[in-house]
């Protein structure tokens, strides 16, 4: 027995345990269990009241069986009752039993969180320890409300002990993650800050997490503590290894407190002050001076725990990015472990030295290592290791090593992995087209891909190569040639059937001179793989074939016996028969004017960003490519590559498609929506009997109307006086009024109604959206009885605006009678996403003096919405395709209106989105999903709503494929509620 | 971020398994597979590090963005002492607060066994609270733990 439980031991548990330990079988087990949970069960029923180490011991049996992974579902009143025990053990068990089956049963966590509270105030340290790890180990929303406010009392409270500190910190570390909206800052915030020079360096362990967290959401409010990180860490890194006794490991004073200060330091930007910048920088020299002293003990973990800081320095000089010699020191240092004997420390210092490889300062020294980093690629045993060096090798990569490199990938490409293939695959094909010096090179790089790996070249890489020898005529008599070769292989890869058919059909006719690779033996080269090949390949070469009779009228005769056989004209797959009988035809109907004309060479592709690029970032996530995306380090690649770099959009290349004809039915290009016709159903809307905006003032506004006569002088009408005709332009039109934004907000989830009313003017709206195009009813009516004059209302696009959305207006009448109302429409065709709506400026004269006004127009891009069913299941996925960090936005608020879910209901319904039942596994809350109409593009847009009534709060999150739309409607619809 | 401890020996039975994030009974279970999958083939020559891509996780909403973590693990005769954390969480550090974790354990249990943990598992739940909380470091001093551990022990 061991010697700890000696005394202390629950005698039963032990036997129990023993028991079950000594069971035979599966089924022995479960009869034990089911004996014993019936024992414990008539215990707790029975009449007599059980003393506290009988609750506890049973309480405890029932913890183990749940631990073993069988259901338990009594004993929870009893372990509750445990926690207001004035005995640790009893009381121990209590909070161990709730903190591992957490139940939500709203009863007892009542009781419980009373423990809790008694814990709390108890002053026992040890009972408050046991309190504040409950909660952080459980971290429930129900808790997070219960005492979110207390714990930075706790915390900072003079008379707190180290121990409740330490606890207190990680705790509402726990509550904040947690429900962020539930801790408030405060004047604890600035003591937190200060725990950072606690004598008690435990508290600064925990303290640290704490204010890493927090800063990071509000980097303002904690600035200080980077000089108080500082001042911590130069104290630990220059003091000897002695110095502070129990938190030494193996000679290394505080490692892992050195560690997180380093991660905190990590959060801000250098420091500007220029004594503690030096002080920094002064730790960082020392920690790259210690690695390189004779290691104090030949223990690992002294190494390690040296090094664990080594690596977290290193981290900070690269986050910095501003210290060419500590990057270069760096550098060095990690040279050295590349050929350590610790595989550790060899896998770590690839994956570091791939960030520093992106450092302009440091890329040339990475790129010392490179026969180390290649031999490791070639030598390493384990294959996470191996993929950091072809990491590492892709990061150091440019012009000058680039033919090294590619080659040392390829020839790895032979023996490599299976699982990481694919992935030097789109490596090797990037690096390629990155840093090609001449097109015959990437040529045969990827046909050498093809012949390597072509199971695992994605329809990406052999596109690209199409896309490039299309639009490059340098290579592409070249390109015929390599693939003319490369086809004679007596086995090759399917992939090389398509590039070689697609190739030849365009550019065969560039090698047709030679004897050797005459028409009639290129044909019969690609039609003996043809039946070897699958639908897809057989369609494209098909297309090959009809382009051939083109290229080379000689062959028309053989390629029209092909087309005609049976196995052709009757295939039963539908697409290759009607390739046949459609490519037959052509070939006998048309002229050779004709044949020429449709068949002629395809013309370049657009230049878009690299699609292997792209889905390596897909792979990766983002920054993945970001080494090659800036051109810094080689701003010459843009002569022969330049083409190539990516802009900012990303679109996916559409592929050159198998099919090069279009002969076939092909889908016609999205055509836009005729806007004509859309109007035309929109205009019937409105034509109907549907009353308009109320006009004419109500009596009481009249009554005010008449009492307050318009004020000629109003400061305007004095400047405006001098110079009648002084209208001002359409280019000065004034700020919007104070209220546009109130009344801008009032249409957001909704189209019609009356924007904007004052003595004078009323202005009502009825609007229509469908799809990216909407129709807007103005309704101006002048609520005076005298008539306005020069009445000119415009839209203007304020910004870029111009680009994103198209409004027509039609002008109105000029004069607008007393009491009478005119309606002006407009079109509105959104061509993308906008941030900011059009102003409407409405000028008249009335009485003589100049009246101008500028509003907001209820066009938010949520009116593109088009709502979007979808079942729970893929709701989930396209939510976590949208897991980026700027792809989601998310704000938590006061709820300003009653929360009532039909009226949220309502709103969100008019906000545009479906809404989805049976998504959120809570009743409470909205999902909702839609789309977002913009003639260049379209915006998937997820949203969630999470009421919380108890708390009177929201909490609105919004993921979209687009970062500022996400923000945007974010914004807009938290104004809703 | 530590998302979750676990001690399972070779046969896969696990001996400590704590969780510092949401995850249902499904999920956890199929986490301690994979993990004993992963984690028991692997030799000396390997690195301590296996980085687990998509872990899925699907019970609620904002647990979604969670998908890359990194296993790191220590061997000690037949158990393995495995801490998930994020990805970019500093490898080595974790690795000596496994070792710093089990020279305590070692020292409280007195030549510690697989069988103390067995026996003694509602301790060891008090050990990870004093070292870890919250998924983060609480204390990493030896003498400091053991003191109250001891201190503990003493009560009733």
């Amino acid at each position: 027995m061991p010697a700890v439980s000696k005394g202390d031991g629950m005698r039963g548990l032990a036997v129990f345990i023993s028991d079950i330990r000594n069971c035979k079988s599966k089924e022995a087990e479960i009869k034990r269990i089911n004996k014993e949970l019936a024992n414990i069960r008539s215990k707790f029923k029975g009449d007599k009241a059980l003393d506290g180490y009988s609750k506890k011991k049973y309480v405890c049996k029932l913890l183990f069986i749940f631990l073993l992974g069988h259901d338990i579902d009594f004993g929870h009143m009893e372990a509750v009752n445990l926690l207001s025990s004035n005995k640790y053990t009893e009381k121990q068990i209590g909070y161990l039993f709730i903190s591992v089956l957490v139940n939500s049963n709203s009863e007892l966590i009542r009781l419980i969180n009373n423990a809790i509270k008694n814990d709390l105030a108890s002053r026992n340290p040890t009972f408050m320890c046991l309190a504040l790890h409950c909660i952080a180990n459980v971290g429930s929303r129900e808790m997070g409300e219960a005492f979110a406010a207390d714990i930075p009392r706790i915390l900072v409270a003079g008379d707190s002990m180290d121990s409740v500190k330490q606890s207190a910190a990680l705790c509402l570390l726990r509550l904040y993650k947690a429900s962020p909206d539930l801790v408030p800052m405060g004047e604890w915030t600035a003591r937190v800050v200060h725990l950072l020079n606690d004598q008690h360096m435990g508290v600064v362990t925990a303290a640290v997490s704490l204010i890493t967290c927090l800063c990071k959401k509000n980097p303002d409010d904690f600035k200080t503590c980077v000089s108080l990180a500082v001042s911590r860490l130069s104290r630990i890194v220059s003091s000897a290894s002695t110095d502070l006794q129990d938190y030494t490991y193996y000679f290394v004073p505080a490692p892992w407190l050195s560690v997180k200060l380093l991660r905190l330091l990590q959060c801000y930007p250098p420091p500007e002050d220029a004594a503690v910048k030096g002080r920094l920088v002064e730790c960082l020299e020392t920690v790259l001076n210690k690695a390189q002293e004779p290691p104090k003990s030949k223990k690992v973990q002294h190494s390690n725990a040296k090094n664990a800081i080594l690596f977290e320095t290193i981290s900070l000089i690269i986050h910095y990015d501003s210290e060419p010699n500590l990057l270069v020191r760096a550098c060095n240092q990690l040279g050295q472990f590349l050929q350590h004997r610790e595989t550790n420390l060899r896998y770590l210092a690839l994956e570091s030295m791939c960030t520093l490889a992106s450092s302009e300062f440091s890329h040339e020294a990475v790129k010392t290592h490179i026969d180390t980093v290649i031999n490791a690629l070639k030598t390493e045993r384990d294959v996470s290791v191996r993929q950091r060096a072809a990491d590492l090798l892709y990061a150091m990569c440019d012009r000058s090593n680039a033919k090294q490199i590619v080659s040392e990938m390829l020839r790895y490409l032979e023996t490599a992995d299976y699982a990481i293939r694919e992935e030097i695959v789109l490596k090797v094909a990037i690096l390629a087209e990155k840093y090609a010096v001449d097109y015959s090179w990437y040529v045969d790089t990827i046909l050498n891909l093809i012949r390597i790996a072509g199971d695992y070249v994605s329809e990406e890489v052999w596109y690209r190569v199409l896309q490039i020898v299309t639009n490059r005529d340098d290579v592409q008599g070249y390109a015929a040639k390599t693939v003319f070769e490369a086809l004679q292989a007596p086995a090759c890869h399917e992939n090389m059937v398509k590039v070689g058919g697609y190739i030849l059909g365009e550019f065969g006719n560039l090698i047709a001179g030679d004897p050797r690779s005459s028409p009639p033996v290129q044909f019969s080269l690609l039609h003996s793989k043809f039946h070897l090949c699958s639908v897809a390949t057989r369609a494209l070469l098909l297309s090959t074939y009809i382009k051939f009779i083109n290229l080379f009228p000689e062959t028309k005769a053989t390629i029209q016996g092909v087309l005609r056989a049976g196995s052709q004209l009757r295939n039963a797959d539908v697409e290759l028969q009607q390739r046949a009988v459609e490519y037959l035809t052509l070939s006998s109907v048309a002229s050779t004017d004709v044949l020429a004309t449709v068949l002629e060479e395809m013309p370049p592709f657009p230049e878009r960003e690299s699609s292997i690029l792209a889905k390596l970032k897909r792979k990766k996530g983002p920054g993945a490519g970001s080494a090659l995306d800036d051109g810094r380090r080689d701003p010459s690649s843009n002569d022969i590559n330049g083409g190539m770099e990516p802009t900012p959009s990303t679109v996916s290349t559409p592929s050159p498609s198998a099919d090069l004809l279009g002969l076939r039915a092909a889908p016609p290009p999205a055509a836009p929506p005729a806007s004509a016709g859309a109007g035309n159903l929109l205009v019937d809307v409105f034509d109907g009997p549907a009353a308009q905006p109320s006009l004419g003032p109500t009596p009481e506004e009249a009554f005010l109307s008449e009492l307050e006569p318009p004020a000629p002088e109003s400061p305007m009408a004095l400047l405006a006086d001098p110079a009648p005709a002084a209208d001002p332009g359409p280019e000065d039109i004034g700020p919007p009024i104070p209220e546009a934004d109130e009344l801008l907000n009032k249409f957001v989830c909704k189209n019609n109604g009356v924007l904007f009313e004052n003595q004078l003017l009323q202005i009502g709206v009825k609007s229509e959206f469908r799809q990216n195009l909407g129709r807007m009813y103005l309704f101006y009516g002048n609520k005076t009885s005298v008539q306005f004059q020069n009445f000119s209302p415009t839209v203007v696009h304020p910004g870029d605006l111009q680009t994103q959305l198209a409004v027509q207006t039609k002008r109105v009448a000029a004069q607008v009678d007393g009491g009478a109302q005119v309606q002006q429409v407009l079109n509105i065709e959104c061509l993308r996403d906008f941030l900011t709506p059009p102003l409407l400026s409405v000028r008249f004269r009335y009485g003589g003096a100049p009246q101008a006004l500028t509003l907001k127009l209820p066009v938010t891009i949520n009116k593109f919405f088009q709502p979007t069913e979808m079942a729970a299941q893929d709701f989930f996925q396209r939510w976590k395709q949208l897991s980026l960090p700027q792809q989601e936005a998310q704000k938590i608020f006061k709820a300003n209106h009653p929360m009532d879910a039909e009226v949220t209901k309502a709103k969100l319904l008019g906000f545009g989105s479906a809404l989805l039942d049976n998504v959120d596994p809570n009743p409470e809350n909205f999902v909702g999903a839609g789309i977002i109409q913009t003639k260049a593009l379209q915006v998937g847009c997820l949203l969630r709503l999470e009421p919380n009534a108890q708390a009177q709060m929201y909490r609105l999150t919004l993921r979209t494929s687009k970062e500022p739309v996400s923000r945007h409607l974010c914004e807009l619809l938290a104004q809703q509620f | 971020m530590i998302r979750f401890i676990l001690i399972q020996n070779r046969a896969g039975k696990t001996r400590l398994a704590k969780w510092y994030m949401q995850f249902d009974d499904d999920e956890k279970q199929k986490l301690i597979e994979e993990v004993h999958a992963v984690v028991t083939v692997r030799d000396a020559k390997h690195t301590n590090f296996v980085e687990v891509l998509a872990i899925s996780v699907a019970d609620s909403l904002s647990v979604l963005q969670f998908r890359n973590f990194k296993i790191i693990y220590r061997r000690y005769a037949g158990l393995y002492f495995c801490i998930c954390v994020d990805v970019n969480d500093n490898n080595l550090a974790y690795l000596e607060a496994i070792h710093n974790f089990v020279e305590v354990l070692n020292e409280y249990f007195h030549n510690v066994c697989e069988l103390d943990l067995v026996f003694n598992f509602y301790k060891v739940y008090t050990v990870v609270d004093e070292m870890f909380l919250a998924g983060e470091i609480r204390e990493t001093s030896q003498t400091k733990v053991l003191k109250q551990l001891l201190m503990l022990q003493s009560l009733e």
